[in-house]
């Protein structure tokens, strides 16, 4: 049954659903939510990356848009699919969770939200609302939220113990939803419905190209800087690969303390500094007769090398006696 | 694809479920778990589609913890098991229809342990052995010809075409979960 509010599902241009509105041309696979997206749990909490490409039935939309969208201050979700569908859903679970946060005095936790979620989509199944997420979160109780006091502490811990105890007789077993585990979670929710606990999610076009980084290189045991680059890696894989997916790449750092966000980085640098590695041999160091006037490459350990090399010669030359030596190093595209 | 099997001895009940949750190309989960406790002694096993099998199946279990709640005893696997048919039935007809494959298996004090075999259309089969999937074909035709009601709990054998599956016990004690079976456990 459709809701009873207003929220009906009107027609609306799908950004984010490539050629699934010009039926014309048939896809290999279903191959929707032009986007990747992705997530995963390790020792230093939660890590979610995507692209910022919005893509409207081949055309870029946005190169910029935002695909993490944090719903409180330790949950941050991953939006893929229709960027409106997504941005409203998130704007409304963020809004219940707060309504939740002030009725019973605590944080909901990231299975809670990801529930809720599933529910609030399950009247708009098979209907054209698209909205695939990873809701990544640190679910710790109270004991890091500043504004409980301890009375309402132990008050709220004495009502998690009696929840338990009370749903442990009439059910226990694998889904024992009243016991709180704080620490880090990941769940991917569908709008057809599925919800996955998890420790590894990618979603949307570029997923498959992301998977086969992920899946060799993500153990619990990274730190986090390896655990950034192995997501960025990812991304920039699945955005070499995906039409859908590109420009640049946005991480999410979730720990105990609250979701960080770090600099959005163009995927563009990334792509130049692997053609630089990979035509590493052709690289020509010249040698030229300027004003000691050195032109400085961005990145590339092996750019670096090279100027080293070239300043070895610079230095020798001068030496020599040869004035003016400049190094300039070029690279074939 | 998804498989589950069920196989009724003499005094207990043994299930099994595949443990993939895959989205059409992509495995999204391997170690899913897809039986539903509805009581101590009663298992659901719930495939089909996306979010259906989880939301049906939720619905029933919570369903069936609220029939305890009030009347302070647990419905029989039969009277659960009806329960569900008649849910299913119900929704049939309706706009949004259930597609799930369900085996319900439970052990009742009175009656022993039974079997119940429900496909998406809402039909109802108590039976000694069940399978639902693609693995059904080929293992119906082998518990056919080697069932025998008096089997005892060492002898069971499966047809693996995937990666690895969960294995539960039902008997008069309750549930109990048994070893999972991988591929290389059949190496």
């Amino acid at each position: 049954m459709p809701s009873q509010d207003s929220m009906e599902p009107t027609f609306s241009l799908p950004i984010g659903l490539p050629l699934s509105s010009s039926h014309s041309v048939p896809l290999p696979f279903p191959m929707s939510h032009g986007t990747t997206t992705l997530a995963f749990i390790f020792q230093g909490g939660v890590l979610a990356a995507a692209d910022t490409r919005s893509s409207c039935s081949g055309l870029v939309a946005c190169p910029a848009a935002q695909k993490i969208l944090p719903i409180h201050s330790h949950l941050v979700g991953t939006t893929s699919g229709t960027s409106a569908d997504c941005a409203l859903w998130k704007r409304i679970l963020a809004r219940e969770l707060r309504l939740y946060q002030l009725r019973h005095g605590r944080r909901l936790s990231t299975g809670g939200a990801a529930k809720l979620l599933s529910h609030m989509l399950q009247p708009f199944k098979g209907t054209e609302l698209c909205v695939a997420a990873t809701l990544c979160g640190w679910d710790g109780g109270e004991m890091d939220d500043n504004q409980m006091t301890d009375v309402e502490n132990s008050a709220s811990l004495n009502l998690e113990k009696a929840k338990t105890q009370c749903l442990s007789t009439a059910v226990g077993g694998q889904q024992c939803f009243g016991r709180e585990r704080s620490g880090p979670s990941l769940y991917y929710v569908c709008s057809d419905g599925t919800r996955l606990k998890g420790t590894l999610f990618s979603v949307g076009s570029g997923s498959p190209y992301a998977y086969s980084v992920l899946d060799q290189g993500v153990q619990w045991g990274l730190t986090v800087q390896e655990a950034v680059s192995i997501a960025r890696e990812a991304v920039f894989r699945a955005t070499y690969r995906d039409a859908y997916s590109g420009n640049c790449v946005d991480l999410y750092h979730i720990t105990s303390k609250g979701w960080t966000r770090r600099n959005r980085e163009d995927l563009k640098e990334e792509y130049y500094r692997e053609k630089e590695r990979q035509s590493g041999d052709s690289q020509r160091i010249m040698v030229k007769d300027f004003k000691g006037k050195a032109f400085r490459r961005m990145g590339g350990e092996f750019t670096a090398h090279s100027l080293a090399l070239c300043r070895k010669v610079q230095s020798k030359s001068l030496q020599l006696g040869v004035k003016g030596v400049d190094c300039q190093s070029t690279s074939r595209y | 694809m998804e498989y589950l099997i069920g196989i009724q001895g003499p005094d207990f009940v043994l299930v099994a479920a595949d443990n993939v949750a895959a989205s059409s190309i992509i495995q999204m989960k391997h170690d899913y778990d897809k039986m539903f406790k509805l009581s101590e002694k009663i298992l659901l096993l719930c495939v089909g589609e996306a979010g259906d099998t989880v939301q049906f199946a939720e619905y029933i279990q919570k369903n069936v913890q609220l029939y305890k709640m009030r009347n302070g005893y647990e419905l029989s696997p039969a009277a659960a098991a009806n329960f569900t048919r008649k849910n299913l039935a119900d929704y049939l007809r309706s706009r949004t229809p259930y597609h799930v494959n369900l085996l319900l298996a439970g052990y009742d004090e009175a009656d022993g342990p039974g079997l119940y075999y429900m496909d998406y259309l809402s039909a109802l089969a108590k039976a000694p052995f069940a399978a639902h999937g693609y693995g059904a074909f080929l293992t119906l035709s082998i518990l056919d010809r080697y069932y025998r009601p008096e089997m005892h709990r060492g002898g069971e054998r499966f047809i693996l075409n995937l990666p690895s599956f969960n294995v539960r016990l039902i008997d008069r004690e309750g549930i109990h979960d048994l070893e999972k079976l991988t591929l290389a456990s059949f190496l």
